[in-house]
């Protein structure tokens, strides 16, 4: 019997959350807000379902009722993708370490 | 482009993102981290153009609103301030919610696009896949807006509750059971926008019994909704990079609000069932005794601290409200001058979302090596000479080691009382968000600063 191509994605799903857990549980606590400006941001990576949504209209018709959901999702995914790489990397240029003549 | 290769570069741009977390791992590794999770998104978008590959009319119109909400969140990304990071975060956790709220209408009212079958008649697997991506979604807006406005002080942080509140979310998590059930087997559009609305109401019910001082736990609870939200709409798209992506954001924020439940020693249901600090008013106010008080002006701290070998700052959100990170700097560099060792102290949950404290520090220039967590640094404070508590309270209280009665009993503490002088600058003897007085105040080497954070940290070097 063939594998049903849902349990692979189970299968990478599961696995991820594995992975995050391990990633996050080394992140350093005192990186904590830039842990969460950067998972903010990557989970906009919905924009693609959004691109995706945006130009599902048949030929000739730009706004139809789906592709409207589309772009809107455009718009708040790319304030995110954009506001959260730049805000953390804004915040990662700030921590610095001690100069070595103090 | 073909579907095998449009997978694996999903597949790419997923481990980029997991390498961009790892890159938080230190202070050093961080910024390239975060080149690379911009790689990974710049990879996702860019084959998912290429693997619509429809360049129509409407290609220009996804690019024009890309650049509208990117040249937005770049304007607010430069001109926000460090202080309102919480607001911030919680803004952008509730755009996340309602892009994955909008996605999945879409796919639901056209899911040919997706190659989920037609209206009507939509697989059941991506049926039900929608349904969570679409509710989840719907939860993480409402929550976050709610959150937003009680961080930005809109909303009053006090906890709102009323008789049967868990109840009726319990009542209405059920209902969006039977709803996801009733959908599937009627596919009727009148019930998906029911459960959305639903999920909308559930948001809004659960973080608005919960007080402001517990926000770290439902920023970090949030962000990890908002990453199940994501994963939901990756299984629908059958997105590898989506469903990875989802993962990751949603275990992150499970372990942050782990972290922050336990520096509260609070179970996570507690925090979310909520009305934490509003139902001990009564109990606080009772025994309220008068107690001598020490109080000093700038010229005793200063003399104190003059005549130390080691200081330690304990702050907390009190210095983010007042602003007062710089002045604490430059008061920390004329101190150094003297020769004093000093170091800060962080509290888990010191200020209103995880990090929050380190962030301020660092934007005043504060090397994170001085930095240190509460473990690292507790033993220390016996052989310091004073500890400066600048906007902190309850984290410093030596209640919750010694009475069992007290609400925030068994919850780490910072080990100020320890240090031969304390230095406590708060505006009045007001308690704290846990309400009840910090025993603290009337230690015998305790010496309150009745002041403004700022304006007493500035009067101090002035004195040195």
């Amino acid at each position: 019997m063939e594998i049903d191509p849902f349990i692979f994605r189970l299968s990478i799903f599961i696995l991820s959350i594995f992975v995050g857990y391990y990633v996050v549980w080394s992140v350093t606590p005192s990186l904590h807000t830039p842990l969460m400006s950067v998972t903010n941001a990557i989970s906009s990576v919905i924009i693609v379902g959004a691109i995706i949504a945006a130009l599902s209209g048949s030929d000739g018709v730009v706004f139809s009722s789906s592709s409207i959901y589309g772009f809107l999702a455009i718009i708040l995914a790319a304030v995110n993708i954009f506001g959260g790489f730049l805000v953390t990397q804004r915040m990662l240029a700030m921590y610095k370490k001690k100069k070595k003549d103090k | 482009m073909s579907a095998n290769l449009s997978a694996i570069l999903y597949l790419v741009s997923g481990v980029l993102f997991i390498l961009a977390l790892r890159g938080l791992s230190s202070p050093e590794t961080s910024r390239q981290g975060n080149l690379f999770g911009i790689i990974g998104m710049v990879i996702a978008v860019t084959v998912t153009f290429l693997s619509v590959g429809n360049f129509s009319s409407g290609f220009v119109y996804v690019l024009i609103f890309l650049a509208i909400g990117g040249s937005l969140g770049a304007f607010i990304a430069y001109r926000i301030p460090m202080t309102a990071m919480p607001e911030l975060v919680a803004g952008f956790h509730s755009l996340v919610g309602l892009a994955a709220v909008f996605v999945a209408i879409s796919a639901f009212i056209n899911p040919s696009a997706f190659n989920l079958g037609t209206p009507g008649n939509i697989k059941l697997a991506s049926l039900i896949e929608m349904a969570i991506g679409a509710a989840v979604g719907a939860i993480t807006f409402s929550g976050s807006v709610i959150a937003f406005l009680k961080l930005q002080g809109i909303m009053s942080g006090a906890p709102i509750t009323f008789k049967g509140q868990h109840l009726l979310n319990a009542l209405l998590l059920i209902l969006i059971i039977i709803l996801t059930i009733y959908l599937c087997s009627t596919q009727s559009s009148n019930l998906f926008w029911i459960l959305i609305a639903i999920s909308f109401l559930i948001g809004f019910l659960i973080i608005i019994p919960i007080g402001g001082a517990d926000m770290p736990v439902v920023i970090s609870m949030l962000n990890s909704y908002s990453g199940w939200a994501a994963a939901g709409i990756g299984f629908t798209l059958e997105n590898t990079a989506l469903i990875i992506t989802g993962a990751l954001v949603g275990s992150s924020g499970a372990i942050l609000s782990y972290i922050m439940c336990k520096g509260m020693n609070r179970s996570f249901f507690n925090v979310i069932l909520g009305g934490f600090g509003a139902t001990d008013q009564t109990s606080g106010n009772q025994n309220k005794e008068q107690r001598p008080v020490k109080s000093g002006n700038a010229d005793d701290a200063a003399f104190l601290m003059k005549n130390a070998s080691s200081v330690i700052i304990v702050p907390g959100y009190g210095m983010a409200v007042a602003q007062a990170q710089h002045a604490l700097r430059e008061m920390v560099d004329t101190l150094k001058k003297n020769d004093i060792k000093v170091s800060y102290a962080i509290h888990p949950v010191a200020g209103r979302m995880p990090g929050h404290m380190n962030v301020l520090l660092a934007e005043a220039n504060v090397p994170y090596d001085e930095v240190f967590e509460l473990e690292e640094i507790n033993n220390d404070f016996a052989n310091a000479d004073v500890a400066f508590v600048i906007g902190a309270n309850d984290v410093t209280n030596p209640v919750a080691k010694t009475d069992p009665q007290s609400p925030i009993y068994g919850m780490p503490v910072l080990d100020v009382e320890k240090c031969k002088s304390v230095l406590f600058v708060k505006r009045s003897l007001s308690p704290g968000y846990a309400g009840i007085d910090n025993d603290l105040f009337y230690k015998e080497n305790t010496l309150m600063l009745f002041a403004d954070a700022k304006k007493m940290t500035e009067d101090i070097t002035k004195n040195l």
